[in-house]
């Protein structure tokens, strides 16, 4: 199963298809999609909404979507940081 | 410092003119990320992996206190409140929105910055010595000649489009703090026979996936010719270096193939076709330059001594003052100042990042004490290079409050360190957590990390090496092995005079066994030293297979 990610073109936050064309920064409300249907995805992104568009390879886990496969870790820390978190540099070891 | 001419600013502010209606031809659709990217980047913007970064450059390093106060206020108005210092003595920002940058490009042309050729194949951001101008042991101060370079360099046509990025440092000190040996072109200032100044000019070196210590190309260059030099090495290597294959780009490659010998004919060749005096620059204009950067007055006591400073520290304050005084400054050319060095490496913090907060205290500092001078230096930290001795308490307590006045430059938690995958769409491991973990661990051993002396660990999270792992005592490069963080080991690098490439130990390590790794490599080298040897010494005089052992029995255990 794959997601179509990219990120935001106007403020570059990550972003994922939604099921209704829009954008949605959470991956769990992303769109899902076979294989075959993934590629006609990508391809039918408009290159105003987002900058570099790309697939990833995700779970359907009960009604939430997880990033899965080999970039698992970098999907992971790409959409929870910890970086993107307000707090993150006040975190001493 | 250098001041922007009608030159300059219409430069940056045509430029800025441009990219604005770039972005909005994006915003627009009339231009696709595959058109716009070659021009984002040619503005320092690049999209990272969680979002937009701008890197802005700070030409050789040095900023006036105007300056870092304005970066102070990008960060609070446009991104998160913190910028990351980086080894090119620039500055990041991570979080821009593209539809903020042009804002951001006017807000530092009014204090004559910009991001130009922070990116993209040409000539980047030119760096030098952090200690330039205030150091005891220079010939001169170098930086009038990297202005030279930076004026000669700004969308030079011929060369911005070079087959890769180009990365010129100079030096005018024996002690080699601008790393030359691993620059594309590396400019060692030395004096003939005759004692007149000129350049000992290194070629070829570089660290990425192909790591390389430069060569010798010239032994003595006279510095009213250097312009033209370099001239003639660019146009050998836009016309040589390979095209066809980005990772055989640079210009070590080039270097490499030929030989030496065979390139340096190439280039003496190309020198003697030259029209010199188009190039070079006439005495005068160096003179104006040079006037730019005429040392402070200092109107201070110059008798006043570290010595008696700490001695009339209070009690309390005593140790850690002279502890401070001891790793963080360093001595100044002229009698009764001090060059202060600004740890952006609190024991546990990520290495490089400053608040807004801390730049303008930083700021604060340089303009009531400093001569209004701030340089960042390739280490990822600050330095003010012109402290009056008696300023030094109030200097130490500020930063203190600041949290800037963490004792341990050139110490093992100084490390150098990546974004890596904490920010970076390339990297394939994190650096930073690691970075983290080290300092805690390195500063918590018995007796404290200044026991352990000089010793340099440099940290990247890709192949890519920006963490400068190649030519760390102790060099770590994050791998990817099927979907896990593992940790290369490369040990006796260096960057310095004696500049080396790290020798690959063993295996990669899982992530699990870096830090105890660490602190095996330093129980070896505590236990094997010489009296008051580095651990890059101990390591040449010992060789690799103790500290082999030490690392894969360990890690067997």
């Amino acid at each position: 199963m794959k997601a179509v990610t990219g990120n935001d073109l106007r403020a570059g936050g990550v972003v994922y298809l939604a099921p209704d064309g829009g954008w949605t920064p959470d991956l769990a409300r992303a769109a899902v999609f076979e294989d075959a249907a993934a590629d006609a995805a990508l391809s039918a992104v408009s290159p105003r909404a987002v900058a570099h568009a790309y697939l990833i390879d995700v779970v359907v886990d009960g009604e939430t979507v997880r990033a899965a496969g080999r970039t698992v870790r970098r999907e992971t820390i790409r959409r929870d940081g910890p970086t993107i978190k307000t707090d993150w540099r006040d975190a001493r070891l | 410092m250098y001041r922007y001419d009608e030159f300059d600013e219409t430069i940056v502010r045509e430029r800025i003119d441009q990219f604005r209606g770039q972005v909005a031809r994006r915003l627009s659709g009339e231009l696709t990320e595959d058109q716009f990217k070659p021009l984002r980047l040619m503005n320092g913007l690049y999209l990272q992996l969680h979002a937009y970064m701008l890197r802005v450059a700070v030409p050789y390093g040095t900023l006036s206190s105007g300056q870092l106060n304005a970066l102070a206020d990008i960060a609070d108005r446009y991104d998160k409140g913190y910028g990351h210092f980086t080894t090119r003595q620039n500055i990041q920002f991570n979080w821009p929105a593209l539809v903020d940058v042009p804002a951001i490009l006017d807000d530092l042309a009014a204090v004559e910055m910009h991001a130009m050729q922070t990116s993209g194949n040409c000539i980047r951001n030119v760096t030098t010595d952090q200690y330039a101008g205030a150091a005891a042991d220079e010939i001169e101060d170098p930086r009038p000649w990297c202005e030279a370079i930076r004026q000669w360099s700004t969308l030079h046509p011929e060369f911005s489009f070079l087959p890769r990025k180009f990365k010129i440092a100079v030096t005018a000190s024996a002690t080699d703090r601008a790393a030359v040996r691993v620059h594309d072109i590396g400019l060692q200032m030395v004096r003939d026979a005759d004692g007149a100044a000129g350049f000992r000019v290194i070629v070829g070196g570089g660290l990425g996936r192909t790591p390389y210590i430069g060569d010798t190309l010239r032994d003595f260059l006279p510095k009213e010719h250097l312009l033209s030099y370099l001239e003639a090495i660019l146009r050998v290597y836009n016309e040589q270096g390979r095209r066809d294959n980005m990772y055989k780009a640079r210009i070590k490659i080039l270097v490499n193939a030929l030989g030496i010998d065979a390139f340096r004919n190439l280039v003496e060749e190309e020198w003697g076709r030259l029209d010199k005096h188009g190039v070079d620059l006439p005495t005068e204009e160096t003179a104006r330059i040079a006037a730019y950067f005429a040392p402070p007055v200092f109107n201070g006591d110059a008798g006043a001594t570290i010595e008696g400073v700490a001695a009339a520290a209070p009690p309390h304050e005593r140790a850690a003052f002279e502890r401070w005084l001891k790793i963080n400054t360093a001595p100044h050319k002229t009698p009764g100042r001090r060059i202060v060095n600004v740890s952006l490496k609190p024991i546990g913090g990520a290495p490089g990042d400053a608040t807004s907060g801390q730049m303008r205290a930083v700021a604060h500092l340089a303009h009531r004490y400093g001569a209004d001078e701030i340089r960042v230096t390739h280490e990822q930290n600050l330095c003010m290079p012109h402290i009056a001795v008696a300023d030094l308490p109030a200097v130490w307590r500020a930063l203190d409050a600041a949290g800037l006045a963490t004792a341990n430059i050139a110490l093992a938690s100084d490390i150098i360190a990546c974004p890596g995958l904490d920010y970076c769409a390339l990297a394939t491991a994190r650096s930073i957590p690691l970075a983290q973990q080290i300092a805690t661990r390195v500063a918590a051993r018995e007796g404290g990390e200044e026991t352990l002396g000089e010793l340099k660990i440099k940290i990247s999270g890709c192949v890519n090496a920006c963490g400068h792992h190649h030519v760390g005592n102790i060099g770590i490069l994050g791998v990817d092995k099927r979907g896990e963080e593992f940790y290369q080991i490369t040990l006796g690098g260096s960057a310095a005079d004696d500049a080396a490439i790290g020798e690959r130990v063993g295996p990669a390590l899982p992530t699990s066994g870096v830090l105890d790794a660490v602190d095996a490599l330093l129980d070896v080298y505590q236990a094997r030293r010489a009296p008051g040897e580095r651990f890059l010494d101990a390591y040449r005089r010992l060789g690799a297979e103790p500290f082999k052992e030490a690392l894969y029995d360990h890690a067997d255990a």
